[in-house]
């Protein structure tokens, strides 16, 4: 047998880590403001906002994927945003799928955060205060460190649910050597063209890499673990 | 002074609570469980969001109307009934917290003073806070709240949580700061005893109000308060080691009033103590008793007398000057005696505890 991995293979998954890091660099930075907000709200608005956040999570990913070609496409809102910026369109770019995945893994990434963060007792946070803390000083020296087993499963499974994903990047980002073709569309083309070794081995992969994060997830977060 | 006016509803508690106190020693919020001493106190500290009212702190403003100052901008330190350390932080880093916060030209307080005033050498090292006790874990909070050099010191029934032995530990470090800083402590209690021991003022609370507040000794022999109603009422009596009886291990008692003897405390001839005397350990006598196995009678005068139930009355006796004695006995024994108002009588003292 040849090498494992084809060209195109190892293009795919260099790609696919590629945006999984990206996308979860930026979900860390977005989703922590949500779920701040989320675990510290007494406004009417959490019930809604926690409910949109949630929606990946129920929705076929083709649908998500359908409403954002729409709306990233040349008649659609983030279309004349992206056209007017001079970037042009998104659908088919590297970028498009980045946003794309941000959408798609969001709650993978807020949830975890906003239990961790309801999980840090009142108490502490008003102990800050009295020890001359500001909001902000405290989320950073009391909110985060406590939060922190938090932020290691929402990286995990951010990271984790971006390089699973698959009819999102289909519908968005089509199926371009080197810059959308993801493992899992790499998968697909390898068994319509009939070429089962290929699909094995990247198969196989996926599911060692799938196993050995959760593994190291398990293993490494005390939450929850009673002594 | 400190000045409060302070108005909050919650469904089911209201709190309209106003008072006035010197911003010196220690302030004693005294009431029984759920009157809002807890409540006042996160509001002087800018911890409850939705009070209306004033506060102002010597000659600092820190709340007028809806106009607050938000917590961490007031120069006060809030130790809460649970210690409340940082899980997170070492034991050290928890007491740099407040003091890394703190320019270095307003400390006052330094970190190896704290270390020593609440006797932490042993635990400084720790590198969490996780196997302390719980006194310990409070004797940590105490210094890390002294270390933010607080203009005004909030404790919210600091030793409620521990243990009887816990808080013999912590008493003594209370009383040691209370002589050795010069910051005003609102001291949240529901034990007299514990107010009795630390506190020179009084606020008295009840249901969401104050009643009265004042200076301890003359909210202690008032009779028209709750305070004088309790079992454990009595009066403090600041007084001067005068002498010891090595023979008979006892130490005499100098005040205004005269002497009282005591179980003897190590203490040198001269030092200043508090001394407390609870009413029902104070029996009336109208002649000087001469065969008595108490020895401890003092001149007195009846200034007041309220009828205690049935069976019993409290009386206010003015012993030397302005000190006042709570007795209670029986209502038998005041007709018997034809005990009234203005009448000079002999206050037999059966016990007095010395809070060293």
């Amino acid at each position: 047998m040849e090498s494992a991995f084809s060209t195109a293979d190892l293009s795919a998954i260099w790609l696919t880590f590629k945006l999984a890091a990206v996308v979860t660099a930026i979900l860390l930075l977005v989703g922590t403001p949500i779920a701040w907000w989320l675990a510290r709200t007494r406004s009417w608005w959490k019930g809604p906002v926690g409910a949109v956040v949630a929606l990946p999570i129920v929705l076929p990913p083709t649908v998500i994927g359908f409403y954002l070609l729409v709306a990233m496409g040349p008649s659609g809102s983030i279309g004349h945003f992206t056209q007017a910026l001079g970037i042009g369109l998104l659908p088919f770019t590297f970028a498009g799928l980045v946003i794309a995945s941000v959408l798609y893994s969001l709650p993978f990434v807020v949830q975890p955060l906003q239990n961790a963060f309801e999980a840090i007792p009142e108490r502490a946070l008003e102990t800050a205060a009295t020890l001359r803390a500001s909001a902000l000083d405290t989320f950073f020296s009391v909110a985060l460190p406590l939060a922190k087993p938090g932020f290691l499963t929402a990286s995990v499974l951010g990271f984790a649910h971006t390089v699973g994903e698959f009819g999102v990047v289909l519908m968005i980002g089509g199926n371009i050597p080197d810059k959308t073709r993801v493992v899992s569309v790499q998968i697909y083309d390898h068994v319509e063209a009939m070429e089962y070794a290929s699909a094995h081995w990247l198969s196989a992969g996926m599911v060692v890499f799938a196993f050995v994060v959760l593994l190291a997830l398990y293993t490494l977060n005390p939450t929850g673990k009673r002594k | 002074m400190i000045q409060a006016r302070f108005d909050l509803s919650y469904p089911g508690f209201e709190l309209h609570a106003e008072f006035q106190v010197f911003a010196h020693g220690v302030i004693g919020l005294f009431g029984p469980s759920g009157s809002g001493k807890t409540t006042l106190l996160r509001c002087i500290a800018g911890l409850e969001r939705r009070v209306d009212g004033m506060l102002q702190v010597k000659d600092e403003v820190w709340q007028d109307g809806a106009n607050r100052l938000p917590v961490h901008r007031r120069p006060l330190s809030y130790v809460f009934q649970e210690a409340s350390l940082f899980p997170h932080l070492s034991v050290r880093q928890n007491l740099e917290y407040g003091l890394k916060r703190i320019p270095p030209e307003q400390r006052r307080v330094q970190l190896e003073q704290a270390i020593e005033w609440l006797g932490l050498n042993k635990l400084i090292g720790r590198a969490s806070p996780a196997g302390l006790s719980g006194g310990e874990r409070q004797r940590v909070a105490i210094a890390r709240a002294l270390l933010t050099s607080p203009r005004l010191l909030l404790m919210d029934e600091p030793l409620s949580a521990l243990d009887a032995a816990s808080k013999r530990e912590i008493l003594p470090y209370l009383e040691r700061l209370h002589g050795e800083l010069d910051i005003p402590v609102i001291y949240v209690s529901h034990a007299l005893d514990e107010v009795a021991r630390l506190a020179d003022q009084l606020v008295l609370m009840e249901q969401g109000r104050v009643i009265a507040s004042g200076a301890l000794n003359e909210m202690l022999g008032r009779l028209d308060l709750p305070t004088a109603h309790l079992d454990e009422a009595g009066s403090v009596i600041e007084a001067r080691v005068g002498a010891h009886d090595e023979e008979y291990h006892l130490t005499r008692l100098d005040f205004s009033g005269g002497s009282l003897w005591a179980s003897k405390v190590e203490r040198a001839i001269g030092s200043v103590v508090r001394a407390r005397v609870l009413a029902r350990d104070v029996s009336i006598a109208t002649a000087m008793p001469h065969c008595s196995s108490i020895s401890n009678i003092l001149e007195a005068r009846i200034d007041g007398i309220q009828d205690e139930g049935p069976d019993r009355v409290s009386l206010r006796l003015a012993v030397g000057v302005r000190q006042m004695l709570l007795a209670r006995i029986t209502r038998r024994s005041r007709d018997q005696l034809g005990l009234a108002p203005g009448m000079a009588v002999f206050a037999q003292v059966k016990s007095v505890a010395l809070m060293v």
